[in-house]
């Protein structure tokens, strides 16, 4: 009798590890549901929406141009900032607001990416607070789920900020 | 010949949930728990890899113990390159968030250590690609602590936390109040 209790538990117990292992891999690996909050994102993403972040391309580092990417913030590991890449490491970006006479650039560090929010006028990123090491990117924001009017992928960057270069074209 | 087609399947399904079994723990273990890592490189001398060339240490590097981004100043740790995001290196941290740091070849000769980042160091000065070359490193890219030294077997040891001499935080004491 006591036995069988004790083989039972540790069936339980077994099959819990197995089964949190397998979440952790896919949650790790695969992909993970995220909760926006903010307007930092608007139009494209707006608070209160679920998205579905996919980890492969990170992983693979496959992150492009463009791209809308879940990432640790650099000041508090322990929150996340959903912004889109506006350049990678080489890339010319531009670091002036659209109102100032005189343009200045800047070219993104190796290893490192820069990120700004749709909502430029209401969005804390790498205008403020500099490019962001390219590790911190936790996963590429796929697919919209909620709310229903506006599932399927996202759009493109409304603001034109995204500075093409020769090699972007020819790949095309 | 029915009884080998049988052995055979059982033989597939028992590697097959053998391996959704094996390899999900595995990775899960070595993602949350511990992970062990040859130390390549001379940034740590003489704590680490002392006689250089083909002698390489082996650490074991704790990652339960990083899972809130706890560390403590003169901890050895591994952090992912913030200027390649495939290599981690090892360094040890001198300085914590809001440390004002004397630096070793930096641009600005005095560091404040901003929210959410810290100040690392190899031991080797002048050999080592730390924060002495790219500025305080944020949190998010620690990503586990080094515990044990586990190979080679005499120099098996504990790594305890230790700051070298001259190289602390400036006025940690008055901060703290």
């Amino acid at each position: 009798m006591f036995r069988r209790v004790l083989g039972k538990t540790f069936g339980f117990v077994g099959y819990t590890i197995q089964y949190g292992c397998i979440a952790h891999c896919a949650f790790e690996y695969i992909g993970e549901l995220v909760v926006c909050s903010g307007p930092s994102m608007e139009p494209t993403i707006v608070n209160e929406d679920i998205v579905f972040s996919e980890r492969m391309s990170r992983h693979l580092c496959k992150i492009q141009k463009g791209d809308i990417v879940i990432a640790k913030s650099p000041f508090d590991p322990n929150m996340n900032i959903c912004k889109r890449v506006i350049g990678l490491e080489g890339d010319k970006v531009c670091t002036s607001s659209p109102s100032d006479l005189f343009k200045t650039h800047t070219y993104v560090p190796k290893g490192h990416v820069w990120l700004e929010g749709d909502n430029l006028r209401n969005s804390t990123d790498s205008r403020n607070y500099g490019p962001i090491p390219y590790a911190l990117i936790r996963g590429r924001v796929c697919l919209k789920l909620w709310p229903p009017h506006s599932f399927g992928t996202l759009s493109e960057s409304p603001t034109e900020r995204i500075i093409k270069t020769q090699s972007d074209s020819d790949s095309d | 010949m029915a009884q080998q087609a049988t052995a055979g399947r059982c033989c597939l399904r028992a590697f097959v949930s053998g391996f959704f079994v094996a390899v999900p723990v595995t990775v899960t273990f070595l993602d949350r728990f511990a992970y062990v890592a040859r130390v390549e490189g001379s940034s740590m001398q003489p704590f680490l890899n002392p006689e250089g060339g083909s002698k390489c240490d082996v650490v074991l590097l704790n990652r339960w113990s990083v899972r809130n981004y706890q560390v403590q100043r003169g901890d050895i740790v591994s952090v992912v390159s913030p200027r390649n995001p495939k290599q981690k290196i090892i360094k040890r941290v001198i300085g914590l968030e809001g440390d004002f740091i004397r630096t070793l070849g930096y641009k600005n000769r005095y560091v404040r250590v901003p929210d959410g980042h810290f100040w690392i160091e190899g031991d080797h000065h002048g050999h080592s690609l730390d924060s002495n070359s790219f500025g305080p490193v944020s949190v998010g890219l620690l990503h586990g602590r080094a515990s044990h030294i586990i190979w080679p077997p005499n120099r098996w040891q504990r790594i305890t936390p230790s700051l070298p001499a001259n190289r602390g935080p400036l006025d940690t004491e008055e901060e703290e109040d």
